[in-house]
């Protein structure tokens, strides 16, 4: 396979252009960088008009996407086999912390997710986003694919103890994300469709005891918000009903940049947040939010793409389960603005404001542009 | 499981994935389609009535000025602040913040949030300076609202209370001409569309739905230093005379034009107290008194018109008193034989009663009802009475003896004034206007100009030496008028120690220019005649009047040569 695409385009042999020499180099992934860079600064664009032209917010958030490029870059440079070796450190690192949150953590809006290191305030749930497909990658290019009943069980608890503990946070939305990433490694790695198919169903029945005694009420308040916005349009529908005015209202063309009269005028709460691509279809119109849709849908084709062409089972199912993850995370998202899904505090990857995820982020795509660029492409 | 196998089943795992990915992108894409296009309109809509509002613009009312221009009443731009209680309710800091920039206590803001607390506005504080309107602005409290509106001013004060009257709060006319014409002042409150943004202030204009337009400018017939002249002067005679009240009015005969309306007791309209509501009362056209002997003209009319009687016909008025069946019509003195010019002169009421009854009632009564005695005046001021004038077919002897000097009907001050300027104007009545003309009204000839002119020659031995109206000369100008004392009616018959002193005539006796009439309303001084308490107000006002309007003087100097006696009873 790696010789016939050598000779297919003659790409990666001596014949390299300088360009893509110095990316192989240097581990990075051109086309991935690209629609990475491009889609932060849509996102920086769409920020401006969202804070209120507030130069500020810009500059925060142009540290922080430098800091999540630079902290892709150096996971880039770190080969796959290494990351392999250090795993289970890693995930029991992850544990440790989220204990540590437990214990220690910092409680803001009602939630304790921070854990205050003195300089910053890091939310180790974020760093599970990573350990957790890791571990369960991990776990499973050791055994015989697809794996046998005694392993999955083994990976169920790798992944319902961070699960749940973020859960409890509380933090639905990044215990979703990471439930999913864990679950897309299964299933990569070739869950029995019939089992998954049984444990949904079976998830199916265990959510009246979720809904009874797991889920705080703000939660359940938002999946009964989400049924019906217009039963309580002043209360907790107020989100959902804004949300798809400001999309609505924006048309096919949307009506022009720093011109959207429900987000300018703060009608849409949290827009700088989890609801700016409402702010974007709002200025920005149909034709922006497809546009963007092919952006988002291009970086997770790349990702699994780079799944497919990994040489190792422990990148391909991480690989493969990283961009599932961040497609969750776009579709979770424009989901939940466009009224497709509950209110779940989950931000619109690279574009929303917001410090971790943005770095979590870069961070996982370092990790693909390791395992693609670390391939031995001229073994015989 | 063997490795095809295995290769197959991941095959089919990897097309079910992109399958997946790509059919959750299609579901976005169709929801974006479904909320852009096919819902647009409908949220579109949502969205506008969430942030676009329709507000009233408040009309500027018009100014009302005097007959040169000068402002009586004008409206300055003001700020008034409202609440939303439901929403400032909760709010404490906004509330104590407010109180500091308004300097109100908390709790009385409190206490308004209280009182309307299930409704969703209530006024904090009406007419507030626009600087203090930014404080309010910038401080952006949540639940607060302003909103402009016009405040209404009189610079002319009480001087022309009265007739201009006032608006409330609201910009709506109460009294006078504010009032009357509240409707034409007002003008057309505009709307527009605006942006509000989340929290309610306001953003941006975004169009004019329909304009404003603003109230029409209102010119009074009045001259404001006349109407000033006339306050003064009757502000004082009050005031020495200890009166309960009075009268000035002014008007310019040769268009029927209101030049001054004064009235006393006064209230300042731009600072008005609660209560003594009888004080915004415009009595020159409110308040009808018996006329009394200013009448007599009118009655002499009937009998040059009649044909009995000639300016110089003699009448017996011995001894003093007449009676007519069981009544008597007495005179302060035993006047002996008279002519006709000489009672009025003398103001005897025997003479004027004997010249009555030997006319027919329909005779004086038509007079009477020509130059407009128990009809409006055509002012249009609101609230003005006609008086009574009683049908002549009901007329007892008595009552024919006794109008004939002026009691038992009743006018107002504006009334005699139109009366007067009847005779000034060679018979020409011409309706009371309290708005400036462009030119004079086409007037009606209710009395010939002869009879109109005889008589006034008549007037001006009131004001010679053996006349009532002595005190009411002005220097350089001939003078015409009549003085009335009158006993006030009260319940039971008239009263013996309360009067109302009069004066009504016009300048230049020849070409009069201007008619006034004074009232002043039970003098409680040591003198009651109208010849010597209202007819010196006359003098003052006339004098001042006639040279400000730089009408000639007709008449030089006279030298008064020979004391003369008593002033007569009116």
């Amino acid at each position: 396979m790696k010789v016939r695409l050598d000779e297919k385009s003659g790409h990666y042999g001596s014949g390299m252009p300088a360009l893509d020499r110095l990316l192989w180099r240097i581990h990075m992934d051109l086309p991935l960088m690209l629609a990475l860079v491009l889609l932060s600064a849509v996102g920086l664009f769409i920020l401006y008009s969202a804070s209120g032209e507030n130069i500020q917010t810009l500059y925060r958030q142009a540290t922080r996407i430098g800091l999540g490029l630079t902290a892709m870059f150096f996971m880039a440079q770190i080969s796959p086999q290494s990351w392999k070796r250090w795993t289970p450190r890693v995930y029991i690192t992850g544990i440790i912390l989220l204990v540590a949150v437990i214990i220690f953590g910092d409680t803001s809006k009602g939630a304790q997710r921070w854990l205050d290191l003195g300089l910053i305030k890091f939310q180790p749930s974020e760093l599970m986003k990573l350990a957790l497909p890791m571990m369960v990658a991990w776990f499973l290019s050791e055994k015989p694919l697809p794996p046998r009943m005694r392993n999955l069980l083994v990976c169920t608890v790798i992944i319902i103890v961070p699960v749940v503990m973020v859960a409890k946070q509380p933090d639905l939305g990044t215990s979703l994300l990471i439930a999913a990433a864990g679950l897309f490694t299964l299933y990569l790695a070739g869950l029995n469709l019939r089992l998954l198919m049984a444990s949904l169903v079976g998830a199916g029945v265990m959510a009246y005891p979720v809904w009874e005694y797991v889920l705080r009420d703000y939660q359940k308040q938002r999946i009964m918000t989400f049924l019906n916005p217009e039963n309580d349009p002043l209360g907790s529908g107020y989100h959902i009903i804004q949300s798809k005015i400001a999309v609505g209202s924006g048309g096919v063309y949307g009506k022009g940049w720093l011109n959207g009269t429900q987000s300018q005028l703060d009608f849409l709460p949290e827009r700088n947040t989890d609801f700016i691509f409402a702010v974007f279809t709002e200025e920005f119109g149909f034709i922006g939010a497809i546009l963007l849709f092919t952006l988002y849908l291009f970086v997770i084709l790349r990702g699994l793409y780079i799944a497919v062409q990994a040489q190792d089972t422990y990148s391909r199912l991480l690989a493969g389960s990283l961009s599932l993850t961040f497609f969750v995370y776009v579709f979770v998202n424009t989901g939940m603005v466009i009224g497709l899904l509950p209110v779940v505090g989950v931000p619109l990857p690279l574009v929303s404001y917001g410090g971790t995820s943005i770095v979590t982020l870069m961070a996982s795509f370092g990790l693909l542009m390791s395992i693609h660029t670390h391939r031995k492409l001229l073994s015989p | 499981m063997n490795d095809s196998n295995k290769t197959a089943s991941f095959r089919i795992r990897r097309f079910l994935l992109l399958g997946l990915v790509i059919s959750f992108a299609v579901l976005l894409s169709w929801r974006a389609v479904d909320l852009h296009v096919v819902q647009h309109d409908f949220l579109k809509y949502q969205g506008d009535s969430r942030h676009l509002r329709v507000v009233k613009v408040a009309a500027h009312r018009g100014n009302i000025t005097d007959r040169d221009g000068e402002p009586l009443a004008v409206s300055t731009p003001v700020v008034s602040v409202w609440a939303n209680p439901q929403e400032l309710m909760a709010e404490r800091k906004a509330v104590a913040k407010l109180a500091r920039i308004l300097n109100m206590r908390v709790d009385r803001i409190n206490r308004l949030i209280a009182r309307h607390g299930g409704r969703e506005f209530a006024y904090i504080k009406r007419h507030i300076n626009p600087d203090v309107a930014d404080k309010i602005q910038q401080a952006d409290l949540p639940g607060i609202y302003t909103q402009r509106e016009y405040r209404r001013y009189y610079p002319a004060g009480e001087v022309a209370s009265h007739l201009v009257g006032f608006t409330n709060i609201d910009d709506v006319g109460q009294e006078g001409v504010e009032l009357a014409y509240d409707e034409l002042l007002s003008g057309t409150p505009g709307s527009k569309r605006v942006i509000r943004a989340g929290r309610g202030q306001l953003v941006e204009n975004v169009e004019s739905i329909s304009q404003m337009q603003p109230g029409e400018d209102l010119v009074l017939s009045i001259d404001r230093r006349l109407q000033y002249l006339a306050y003064r002067e009757l502000k004082a005679a009050v005031k020495r005379n200890k009166a309960r009240s009075g009268t000035v009015v002014l008007l310019d005969v040769k268009t029927g034009e209101v030049l001054a309306m004064v009235n006393q007791p006064s209230f300042n309209p731009n600072r008005r107290k609660r209560g003594g509501k009888s004080r915004y009362r415009n009595r020159a056209v409110t308040d009808v008194f018996e006329p009394g002997s200013t009448i007599k003209p009118f009655t002499i009319v009937a009998a040059l018109e009649s044909g009995q009687y000639k300016s110089n016909t003699r009448i017996n008025t011995a001894p003093g008193q007449l009676r007519v069946g069981k009544n008597t019509v007495r005179d302060m003195h035993d006047y002996g034989m008279l002519d006709v010019s000489r009672v009025l002169t003398k103001s005897s009421n025997v003479g004027a009663s004997k010249i009555a009854l030997s006319l027919d009632a329909d005779q004086m009564w038509s007079v009477f009802r020509r130059i407009g005695i128990g009809e409006h005046t055509g002012s249009t001021f609101p609230g003005e009475v006609t008086g009574v004038l009683p049908v002549y077919k009901r007329w007892r002897q008595f009552q024919q003896a006794t109008l004939s000097f002026g009691y038992g009907m009743s006018v107002t001050a504006l009334q005699l004034a139109s009366a007067y300027s009847v005779l000034a104007a060679d018979g020409v009545k011409r309706p009371v206007s309290l708005f400036k003309l462009d030119k004079a009204p086409e007037g009606e000839q209710v009395i010939r100009a002869g009879v109109a002119r005889s008589v006034r020659a008549m007037l001006e031995t009131v004001l010679g030496p053996e006349g009532t109206g002595r005190k009411a000369r002005v220097e350089g100008y001939s003078v015409a008028g009549k003085t009335g004392t009158v006993h006030k009616s009260t319940a039971g018959g008239y009263a013996e120690d309360r009067y109302i002193s009069l004066f009504a005539g016009m300048a230049p006796a020849n070409n009069p220019r201007l008619v006034a009439v004074v009232m002043i309303d039970e003098p409680r001084g040591e003198d009651y005649y109208g010849g010597l308490v209202a007819a010196p107000v006359f003098s003052r006002l006339m004098s001042g009047a006639l040279r400000l309007l730089d009408v000639p003087p007709d008449r030089l100097p006279v030298l008064e040569t020979r004391r003369d006696g008593e002033a007569q009873h009116g």
